[in-house]
């Protein structure tokens, strides 16, 4: 258990190290990129590893939380009553997705959460006098928690950094809690579920509400992060990006999604510049991980990690055994 | 009243294109349990290959049926290929089978543009359909009604194959409980090829077919596909009647949508789709219940 | 039974192997990945660093590639220097959306160090990064119209060489009602800030000289088909559409097929030559007013389009054309400063004070906000005078010299009305 909590802290350590060991400011941006794409796929991933309803809609509730608090700030409301209001505008969807998508599950949770994600995009890329369609709206100012600006990459960074460990840390008590393993039953056996007493539709409900919590939040950071949103944000593309980085670094495990959040930025932004046809190769990585690892990258690699750990413990038991007796 | 008349006719021609489209997709997911995310890919695919042939790939310049023909054959045999190499081995795993289409189609769009280029591509109408119908004051691009025409034809033949043929039987029996189908003999993963392929090949055929209308261009595939989804949400999956009615419908709803409520246009074009999932979730006319 | 169990040959695999060392190279590992990435080798002193913002992916894609076949054949041409240097060109792909302009113009401004950009290609891209090129004081010269920037919210490191979206939509405004003698038009151009800009552009002079706007249509900017919008085209005496990229190829199909044969007008990407090899019968007659006209017979032109021609077989539009003005001005600009371009300032006033006479678009200088005062084109589209291969082309049939961004309007008196938007100037009762 120690070595766990020690490494929990290097790793926080290291994360608060970014962007000293990385000076330029490029790549200080991209990592906070990475981390608030990783409360997106968090996010994403309370629903589908622990869960397992897969959606392709998350996209629009994101992009829900964004465009309220551009809205607001655009009408000349101060930060905090924009941020407060995006989350609450943000969750009230979510309801409502809830409410229409969790009377089904499996192939029709998908294609419901997909239409809901349509249904979003379209309003914001067609409903011209609320959202200004294609055009967007600018954000002009980044706010000034306790006073400290946010307009550099590195304070932004910090900030989001913040965030982020709070969004872990409230996956992990989730995850670890009586609901969360309640949560990953209905995942694995609904009619046992249901039989033992456990009403399955609330305890998905309240999922998918902990869930458009987390994907608001990053919402709101994307868009102080580009001081813009507008609707490609929330096309179908970004859903999917989204799945992609939850099944890439491994559905239902604490640290796939940051994996595959990082993955998929990484090759966005960063591979993009040395690769011209990156989607290609998105695409072919995401069907290499489906098909080869499925569990993802972070069940992979540990799993590998571990088998060669047991290989070589055995090994050394063996030689221990055979050593001559003195 | 031309107006009406002019989006009246266009809208049922676009349901006949929305048909091509649908019919191969409600076919395989009713048969496979899976909404394949590549369909769009292949309707634009098709029509790629399709203007290629047209301007000479092949050596030989060849007339638009013959193209849109060879394309659609050509879209098959891929699709056969990536069921057998990809999706055969998630065989059960619908869930996995969702995300490679969806893969797929990330790979497909940018092969298409390394391929193709960024610059759209115009298809020119088949000569023999380049004029007009002089109707009621108006006036219809003989293209369009042809479109009508093809559509009604291949739905006819899809008909026919479904319910007078040995396949169109296996597939019927598939799509009604696999399992049964199994225990009677049917092989049904060797169906799930032949299906899979034949719903490819008719998008392929629909993306030219559809060329002299929309062109093609990337972010077709993006454009194509949700249509596709509310059309079998709405007709049904495995239902080729439900395909049918639910283009129509579909065609309705996007024609006169844009013309008369354009902020909400999307709005109402994937609210039923939503409604269906949530209260009828078998569709206008389909079997299963997903 | 067990032993069989035991993998020998992984045994030997990890012979040298202990547990330890698994730990240890673990950590190694994480922590090389978790080091900073290798930083590409950045130049200090010698080259010019040049980027480019373009759009390789998407509907806009098509007016991408030409700009950097436009910004190529002229560093091809001047063996890769501008004012003595050297240049080095750094291209991004900004996919034709606002949040990946930002990513990129980030990357080439902080990474790649980049004294100049050229591009982006849209409106609503460039209106996306405005404040971040002025806060890193790039000078950025781009083909985007939004008017504003030059206008009312003016950037001083912006530079147009282009048209502001209404410049060239108000000559047009003008020639549809004098010359073409139209009274009644609907507009209709893509839902977004270039469709807005140039239909208030075509509509404001439209009005000052008799003519009156009938209804305006937006279709969104990705429309599979246009029929549903053409078929709302009535009660008029002539169409003046907006389009860009490849949607005015489909466009023009969509309105033939209604059978209408009201006159249509358009601005510089509705006809773009770039579309003249794409276009088929039903466009004859489009009358456009454009900066650029490959049409234009000077010894700049001429040059320029040959290399287009030789090093990518294609007939250059609005938005190669630009982009090699564009470079012309760049060049001029560094050989002011004598080649250094660290003083930002200093180099974005030479840029500003560029004249340039012999250009692929005749005569280019710039207004005190950075948008070019030029030569405006309206040309037809036929088959006389095609050249090249070409089985269309876009005929000169009348110049406008000198045109600013505020065609005949006092300049205070323009900027006092709201920039042209969705509902600017209003319709009236016609």
């Amino acid at each position: 258990m120690t070595g766990r909590r020690i490494g929990v802290a290097v790793a926080i350590l290291a994360l608060i190290a970014v962007p000293f060991v990385i000076g330029e400011v490029y790549y200080v941006n991209i990592a906070s990129q990475i981390l608030l794409y990783a409360i997106f796929a968090l996010g994403l991933n309370v629903l589908v590893g622990y869960a397992g309803l897969v959606s392709l809609g998350h996209a629009g509730l994101f992009g829900v939380a964004a465009y309220v608090t551009a809205y607001l700030l655009a009408a000349g409301y101060g930060h905090l009553v924009a941020i407060l209001a995006a989350i609450a505008a943000g969750l009230v969807v979510t309801a409502g997705f809830a409410a229409l998508a969790l009377r089904a599950t499996g192939i029709s949770f998908i294609m419901i959460s997909l239409a809901l994600g349509e249904i979003i995009w379209g309003l914001a890329y067609r409903w011209i006098s609320l959202t200004n369609g294609d055009n967007g709206i600018s954000v002009a100012t980044r706010p000034a928690p306790f006073g400290l600006p946010l307009t550099s990459a590195r304070g932004f960074y910090d900030a989001t950094l913040v965030v982020f460990l709070v969004a872990v840390a409230a996956c992990a008590i989730f995850v670890r809690s009586p609901f969360g393993a309640a949560l990953c039953g209905t995942r694995d056996q609904p009619r046992r579920m249901n039989t033992l007493g456990y009403h399955v539709w609330m305890i998905r409900f309240w999922a998918f509400m902990f869930s458009g919590l987390l994907t608001s939040v990053a919402g709101i950071l994307f868009v102080y992060y580009n001081e813009f949103i507008s609707p490609q944000a929330l096309a179908l593309t970004a859903s999917a990006e989204g799945l992609l980085m939850v099944i890439s670094g491994g559905a239902g495990t604490l640290l796939g999604p940051v994996i595959g959040a990082a993955l998929v930025v990484i090759v966005k932004n960063v591979v993009s510049a040395y690769v011209t046809r990156w989607n290609f190769m998105l695409g072919a990585i995401f069907v290499a991980i489906v098909v080869f690892m499925p569990e993802g990258l972070v069940p992979g690699a540990v799993r590998l990690w571990r088998s060669a750990w047991r290989a070589l413990s055995r090994r050394e038991a063996a030689v221990i055994a055979t050593r001559p007796q003195p | 009243m031309t107006f009406w008349l002019l989006l009246t006719v266009n809208s049922v021609t676009f349901g006949g294109l929305l048909f091509l489209l649908s019919a191969g997709f409600s076919l395989i997911f009713g048969l496979m349990r899976i909404p394949n995310l590549t369909h769009g890919s292949m309707f634009m695919v098709g029509a790629y290959l399709g203007t290629s042939l047209l301007s000479g790939a092949l050596g030989i310049t060849l007339n638009f049926w013959l193209a849109a023909v060879i394309g659609a054959v050509e879209v098959a045999l891929l699709g056969a290929l990536m069921e057998r190499l990809l999706l055969r081995r998630l065989a059960g795993q619908q869930l996995a089978q969702v995300l490679v289409t969806l893969g797929v189609s990330f790979m497909a769009a940018d092969l298409c543009l390394m391929g193709w280029g960024g610059d759209p591509i115009s298809v020119a109408t088949p000569p023999a359909l380049a004029g007009f119908l002089r109707f009621g004051g108006a006036v219809f691009p003989l293209y369009r009604l042809a479109v009508i025409l093809i559509a009604a034809v291949v739905a006819l033949a899809l008909w026919l194959m479904l319910e007078r043929t040995r396949l169109g039987a296996m597939i019927r029996a598939g799509v009604d409980d696999p399992q049964m189908a199994r225990v009677v003999g049917i092989r049904v993963s060797q169906l799930f090829t032949i299906v899979f392929a034949l719903g490819a090949g008719l998008a392929g055929f629909a993306g030219m077919i559809g060329g002299p209308i929309l062109s093609v261009y990337p972010g077709l595939d993006q454009d194509m596909l949700p249509l596709a989804l509310v059309v079998v949400i709405l007709g049904g999956t495995g239902s080729l009647l439900g395909s049918f009615v639910g283009s129509i419908i579909v065609g309705f709803i996007y024609n006169f949508g844009q013309a008369l409520l354009p902020e909400l246009a999307y709005f109402i074009l994937f609210l039923p789709m939503v409604l269906v999932l949530a209260l009828r979730p078998q569709g206008l006319f389909g079997g299963q219940v997903l | 039974m067990f032993r069989k169990l035991t993998p020998r040959k992984e045994n030997l695999a990890f012979r040298k192997m202990t547990r330890r060392a698994l730990l240890a190279g673990t950590a190694a590992g994480t922590a090389a990945a978790l080091a900073r990435f290798p930083t590409p080798a950045i130049a200090q002193a010698a080259p010019f660093k040049l980027g480019l913002l373009t759009v390789k992916t998407g509907p806009l894609a098509q007016g991408g590639i030409q700009m950097e076949q436009g910004v190529l054949t002229y560093l091809k041409e001047t063996n890769y220097t501008m004012g003595g240097r050297k240049v080095d060109l750094v291209s991004a792909d900004t996919g034709g959306n606002p949040a990946g302009t930002k990513t990129k113009a980030q990357e080439l401004i902080e990474r790649d160090k980049v004294d100049a950009i050229l591009g982006p290609l849209a409106a609503f891209e460039l209106l996306a990064i405005t404040d971040y090129i002025r806060e890193q004081k790039t000078p950025t010269l781009s083909v985007a119209g939004a008017d504003d920037l030059t206008q009312r919210r003016p950037n001083p490191y912006f530079l147009r060489a282009a048209a502001a979206s209404s410049q060239a939509m108000q000559p047009m405004g003008h020639y549809a009602a004098t010359e073409m003698k139209l009274k009644r038009v609907v507009t209709i151009s893509e839902d977004f800030a270039f469709g807005y800009e140039q239909m208030g552009g075509f509509q404001s002079a439209f009005q000052q000289d008799g003519g009156c706007i009938v209804s305006k249509l937006w279709p969104p900017l990705v429309t599979p088909d246009y029929t549903p919008y053409a078929a709302q085209i009535s009660d008029c005496d002539g169409v003046c559409q907006g389009f860009a990229g490849s949607n005015p190829l489909r466009f023009m199909k969509a309105y033939a097929n209604t059978g209408l044969k009201y006159p249509v007008v358009t601005g510089e990407t509705g006809g773009d030559d770039a579309l003249l090899k794409s276009f088929g019968e039903e466009a004859i007659g489009l009358i456009s007013c454009t900066p650029y006209t490959v049409d234009l017979d000077t010894a700049g032109n001429n040059r320029f389009v040959e290399g287009m021609l030789k090093n990518y077989d294609t007939i250059p539009g609005q938005y190669a054309a630009i982009m090699y003005v564009s470079c012309q001005v760049i060049a001029a600009g560094l050989q002011a400063v004598g080649g250094d371009a660290s003083d930002k300032e200093k180099f974005m006033a030479a840029l500003r004070a560029v004249s340039l006479t012999d250009t692929p678009r005749g005569p280019v200088k710039f207004d005190h906000f950075g948008n070019i005062v030029g030569t405006f084109y309206v040309r037809r589209l036929g088959t006389e005078g095609a050249k090249y291969g070409l089985k269309l082309w876009n005929k000169t049939i009348k110049t406008y010299e000198n045109v600013s961004q505020f065609w005949t309007w006092p300049e205070q008196e323009f900027l006092a009305h709201p920039v042209y938007s969705r509902d600017y100037p209003p319709l009236t009762k016609c």
